[in-house]
């Protein structure tokens, strides 16, 4: 097994501490996150996910229990903890709302002007930031504010890939896009793992995305871990999955739907590319009855 | 956590203060803030603060909340204290070169703390138990006679209200572009004054974007449901004064009674 690079010791975190409306919105999280791995995080609204992510980077404090990064207590020393904000990049919900400066180029370099890099330094990474999520030069002196939603998106998401985090954490990246922009911004971060072998963390409540991009998938369920497996050992409980409010992917339903009709189709086929080579394959064959 | 300040400071409750009508403790509280500017001695004061150890019992706060109340104006208090204490003339109790404490200095005082202080308990005790709403609502019946003469009170309590009811929308905001701008690095937490004030820039700016996005979208669905202003507006929620309000009228008035009594009858400690 690879080295890990996150780890959580019974990690508890509770809002409001102190008041009536105390509540952990997650309890006891042990997990290890190996180095590369681009792992998914599903669960019902409300279950945690947000919670655990900020944990990552240091934005949340844990209640009780400890968050490893790189085999690094991170709250050891609470004065360094900036340091891992810039090992762990964190994509927020609807990033686009961050943005502030007055052009894209100043805005995409806040992160790497943050950590006291040269100015060469920070131009370069800006324009191969900017490069990775498809916004092409001519969109750099204007200003964020005059772009559409979902350039606006992709200059936030490079406001972070412009650190080159180590980890890099996606909480609902394609949130409110058109199905073209969400391929693009899922194409651009699956490339962007594929070139750097860094880690990713990408929370969706699409199946189907995380099907088609996480080998590796976290679900959460009221405050805690409910699985941490491969996608196709979670997949495969699928009446657990929809008893937690979530699902399988529709092409899965469907096949196993064949499968029970006394079609040849194998149970664990998850994104729309497999279903249509195993169809086509079956119709080749002449199997149709 | 910012998210955990509170603002507005209503706790909600089913004490027979919260379910007074509004418009009869604002008039109450003004009755009450008149009665300890009227009382000139130790007795009349007395009769203030009697009056508020029968009402935040009934209404359920506890008296931390007093003191929660009370210290943010510690310092405006002890300066009272400290001016009356050596700045008034009488017979010299403590002398230290040209310092002088005398007795009615002392005396002075000490009841001007206790204005001071009911005057802050009562007022909070309204709010405490009163939703900012419906706080609003009251300030404009009570004013509306005021729409005679051409003031916009309609339009006045409903930005009131919609400025409290976005309090809480946006620091909610706040705080998650903060978590944002902390993610890509900003440092807020040190620095010296000129630097923290350009971390805040990051912030500012985006909330300023999203609270004028805010405004707009809220100004479009309310046009959209046609609102047209205050005119032939029938209300959701009817106000009604009760026996609850009549009871409460007369303590409030044998209070404030007691108190001019007492300003007239029983001279003790009389203030300047
Ligand atoms: N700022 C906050 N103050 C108080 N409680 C909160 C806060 N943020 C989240 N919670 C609570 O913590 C729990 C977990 O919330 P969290 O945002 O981590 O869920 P989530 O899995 O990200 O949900 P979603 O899929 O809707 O984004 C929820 O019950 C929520 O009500
Ligand atoms: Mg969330």
């Amino acid at each position: 097994m690879a080295e890990s690079i996150l780890r959580t010791e019974n990690l508890t975190y509770k809002y409001s501490t102190g008041t009536v409306f105390e509540k952990a919105a997650i309890q006891d999280i042990n997990l290890e996150i190996e180095k590369g791995q681009f792992l998914g995080i599903i669960g019902h609204t409300g279950s945690g996910k947000s919670t655990l992510i900020q944990h990552f980077n240091g934005l949340l404090k844990p209640s009780s229990g400890k968050v490893y990064v790189d085999g690094e207590d991170m709250w050891a020393n609470p004065k360094a903890i900036r340091k891992f904000r810039f090992k762990v990049g964190l994509v927020f919900q609807y990033p686009e709302y961050q943005l502030f400066e007055e052009t894209v180029y100043k805005d995409v370099a806040f992160g790497p002007g943050n950590m006291g890099l040269s100015e060469g330094e920070v131009r370069e990474r800006v324009h191969h930031a900017l490069k990775l999520v498809g916004l092409p030069e001519s969109i750099q002196e204007k200003s964020p504010f005059e772009l559409s939603g979902g350039q606006k998106r992709r200059v936030a998401i490079a406001g972070v890939l412009a650190m080159e985090p180590e980890v890099l954490i996606l909480d609902e990246p394609t949130a409110g896009l058109d199905p073209h922009g969400r391929d693009m911004i899922l194409d651009l971060i699956r490339d962007y793992h594929a070139q750097r072998k860094n880690t990713v963390l990408l929370v969706s409540h699409s199946m189907e995305d995380i099907a088609k991009y996480a080998p590796k998938v976290l679900v959460m369920s009221k405050a805690g871990i409910f699985a941490y497996d491969d996608v196709k050992n979670i997949f495969d409980r699928a009446s657990e999955l929809e008893r937690l409010g979530l699902s399988v992917p529709q092409v899965t339903k469907i096949c196993r739907k064949l499968s029970e009709l006394g079609y040849p189709v194998p149970p664990d086929i998850y994104t729309v590319e497999q279903a249509r080579d195993c169809l086509l394959d079956l119709l080749g064959k002449g199997a149709a009855r | 956590m910012i998210k955990d300040i509170t603002i507005g400071q209503f706790f909600p409750g089913e004490s027979p203060i919260h379910r007074m009508d509004p418009r009869m403790k604002l008039i109450l509280t003004v009755a009450y803030i008149v009665m300890l500017f009227i009382a000139n001695n130790a007795a009349s004061l007395l009769v203030g603060v009697i009056f508020l150890l029968i009402v935040y019992p009934v209404s359920g706060i506890s008296g931390k909340m007093v003191l929660r109340s009370v210290k943010p104006i510690l310092p405006i208090i002890a300066i009272t204290a400290v001016l009356n204490m050596f700045f008034i003339d009488g017979e010299v109790l403590f002398q230290l070169w040209k310092i002088r404490i005398t007795d009615k200095g002392v005396i002075t005082a000490v009841m001007m703390c206790a204005r001071i202080v009911c005057l802050i308990a009562g007022t909070s005790l309204m709010t405490y138990t009163t939703s900012p709403i419906a706080l609003t609502d009251a300030i404009e019946r009570l004013f509306s006679p005021l729409k005679k003469i051409k003031l916009p009170v309609h339009e006045v309590a409903m930005m009131m209200t919609i400025a409290l009811r976005f309090i809480p929308t946006l620091i909610e905001e706040t705080d998650k572009i903060m978590s944002a701008q902390k993610a890509r690095g900003a440092d807020i937490e040190s620095g010296n004054l000129v630097q923290r004030i350009r971390a805040l820039v990051p912030i500012l700016i985006p909330l300023f974007v999203s609270a004028f996005r805010r405004a707009e979208e809220l100004a479009l669905a309310m046009e959209c449901r046609c609102y047209h202003g205050g005119e032939g507006r029938t209300r959701m929620r009817q106000l009604h004064l009760g026996k609850l309000d009549v009871v409460a009228a007369c303590v409030t008035a044998v209070c404030l009674a007691a108190a001019i009594l007492a300003n007239v009858h029983i001279q003790v400690f009389v203030l300047r």
